[in-house]
């Protein structure tokens, strides 16, 4: 079976400027992974290239089996733009309305409903999207990628503009889906979202896959901090060792006062791997 | 193919919302009211001073003139209105990210940027057919005088808007709103004086002015369309009031006819081609 977006040897330059220099990604069905990087990194051009609003230079991309850009390959994907607008004067449900129609949806008022209902916006059915805050735009913008159950659900920043509450409705909604098969590529600025709610994460750094794994594997052991009457240490070793360790000192005759077993977070992985870089 | 009427239904409701058509409808009510009261006052005075020669029938010119007015007229302002329609349909609408959310869907670029020629001219064609129409009514009413032909000029007239329409659509794949309704205008407007010269050259009989007119007309066939449907309103006209129409200002100096016609359908071929193809290899 081939992977919901499956990414080779990609390139996209503009000019001189290389924006992607060869990135190798697969998100698989039902698979939910975190595309981190700075700004210029290239993960907006990635996430274009796949959904065809942008032409790779060299390389190929694919939803689906199908060549991504193709209509075939854009039956099978919701997106959510970083940058994104609607028009003013639609409603909540026209504009479902309209995004039903062009995806070929079958799904109707109960489709509409569902979906405005799962973003927490059943509510606002009627109201103009010109007299919703900019979050209640972003969990409609939600809730149009997902219109027609796409397979893969591409999301660029979907929630740089939600407060905690639609942060975690949106977690929620990203677990849902997961449970659901849906394969979703989120590319987010927030660390911890991406921790909590990501299978795999990828880091890309000018244009190039940087460091790739569960969050888990990106978070590596550091050691472990030993507090005794002589002051407090750092052990090399795992969980695993901390009894060895405190039986040892014990003893040698210290006091052990406390142990705490020292991780690195994605955070820490994330600025290694990107050497500080903001730009 | 089942996007375009959808797509076509989101631009007209798009265009139908704008201020631009609100104002132009404003605009076009107080031009009809004094495009009334100047033939109101213009036949009344021909009715009382009668002819300067014999062989100038001053009901004739009057009409051909007024009716001439009222083409130019209501092709600027169709213009007007089909190029704020489609001036930002491309990239405009991209940086502003309207047109992602759009693209994203199994729709084709053609496909999408021809819905949105479909929608603009939905709203320019039957706005320039009734504001010619309004004119022609209350010339025939107030002076008592119809063209010769009525029906092909407002066909020409609503075929040449819709080719600036096609223009504008052409020009927002490259360039910024404001950019492309500037080089839109100005093209309109170049078109224009190339026919104003075309007419002062067949009056002064100068062929390389009449020449060159010519060609600027048809590399802008809204223009010659236009001056077509000038010539058309007076087709039948002959004698000295005729040739002094011709070389008035509303004259139609160019005679295109059927050539000009089919040529007009070509060029909203190619330009539709040129746009496809350019939109398609654009990144957003």
């Amino acid at each position: 079976m081939s992977a919901a977006l499956s990414v080779n040897a990609l390139e996209k330059r503009y000019g001189s400027t290389t924006a992607l220099g060869g990135v190798d990604l697969e998100v698989n069905e039902g698979e939910l992974v975190g595309l981190l990087g700075p700004n210029g990194a290239g993960k907006s051009t990635l996430v274009k290239i796949a959904c065809g609003l942008v032409r790779p230079t060299r390389g190929r991309a694919e939803v689906c089996g199908a060549r991504a850009g193709s209509l075939d390959a854009r039956r099978q994907i919701g997106y959510l733009a970083e940058l994104f607008r609607f028009p003013g004067w639609y409603s909540a449900d026209e504009l479902l309305a309209l995004h039903q129609r062009l995806a070929g949806s079958g799904g109707g008022a109960a489709e509409r409903g569902e979906l405005l209902e799962l973003v927490g916006l059943a509510d606002a059915r009627d109201r103009r999207i010109e007299a919703m805050s900019k979050g209640m735009q972003q969990r409609l913008g939600i809730a149009q990628a997902l219109v027609g159950s796409p397979p893969l659900l591409l999301l660029d920043e979907p929630t740089s503009a939600l407060d905690p509450v639609g942060r975690r409705t949106v977690r929620q909604l990203l677990e849902e889906l997961q449970s659901r098969g849906t394969s979703v590529l989120l590319n987010s600025h927030l660390l911890s979202e991406v921790e909590l709610v990501c299978d795999r994460v990828v880091i890309l750094l000018r244009g190039e896959v940087v460091s790739e794994g569960s969050p888990a594997e990106l978070s590596r052991a550091r050691g472990i901090e030993i507090e005794t009457d002589e002051g407090t240490q750092i052990h090399e070793g795992t969980r695993e060792d901390v009894p060895r360790l405190v039986a040892e000192l014990v003893a040698a005759g210290r006091q052990v006062y406390g142990v705490r077993v020292l991780t690195s977070t994605l955070e820490d992985t994330y600025l290694e791997a990107v050497g500080g870089e903001t730009s | 193919m089942s996007a375009i009427p959808t797509i076509a239904g989101y631009a007209l409701r798009e265009a139908l919302r704008r201020k631009v058509f609100a104002v132009v409808l404003l605009l076009t009510a107080g031009f009809l009211f004094l495009y009334w009261l100047a033939n109101h006052y213009l036949f009344a005075d021909v009715n009382s001073l009668g002819s300067p020669s014999p062989a100038i029938e001053p009901r004739t010119f009057a009409g051909a003139f007024m009716v001439g007015l009222a083409m130019f007229s209501t092709l600027f302002l169709g213009v007007v209105l089909a190029i704020f329609l489609t001036l930002g349909a491309v990239r405009g609408d991209a940086e502003r990210g309207l047109l992602q959310p759009l693209l994203v869907r199994p729709v084709s670029r053609p496909t999408l940027l021809f819905a949105r020629w479909l929608g603009a001219i939905a709203v320019c064609t039957p706005y320039v057919i009734a504001v010619y129409a309004t004119a022609v009514v209350i010339t025939g009413v107030t002076g008592d005088w119809w063209p010769d032909h009525s029906v092909v000029p407002a066909i020409e007239l609503a075929a040449g808007v819709a080719i600036v329409a096609a223009l504008s659509l052409l020009g927002s794949v490259f360039l910024t709103a404001t950019a492309n309704g500037i080089a839109i205008f100005m093209l309109f407007g170049a078109g224009l004086v190339s026919g104003l010269l075309g007419s002062i050259g067949h009056a002064l009989n100068s062929h390389r002015l009449e020449h060159w007119a010519t060609i600027v007309a048809w590399a802008a066939p809204f223009e010659a369309l236009y001056q077509d449907g000038l010539r058309e309103i007076t087709a039948d006209t002959i004698g000295l009031t005729g040739y002094l129409i011709q070389l008035g200002p509303f004259g139609g100096a160019n005679t295109g006819g059927v050539p000009v016609r089919l040529w007009a359908c070509a060029y909203l071929v190619v330009v539709g081609l040129i746009a496809s193809f350019a939109f398609s290899r654009r990144d957003l």
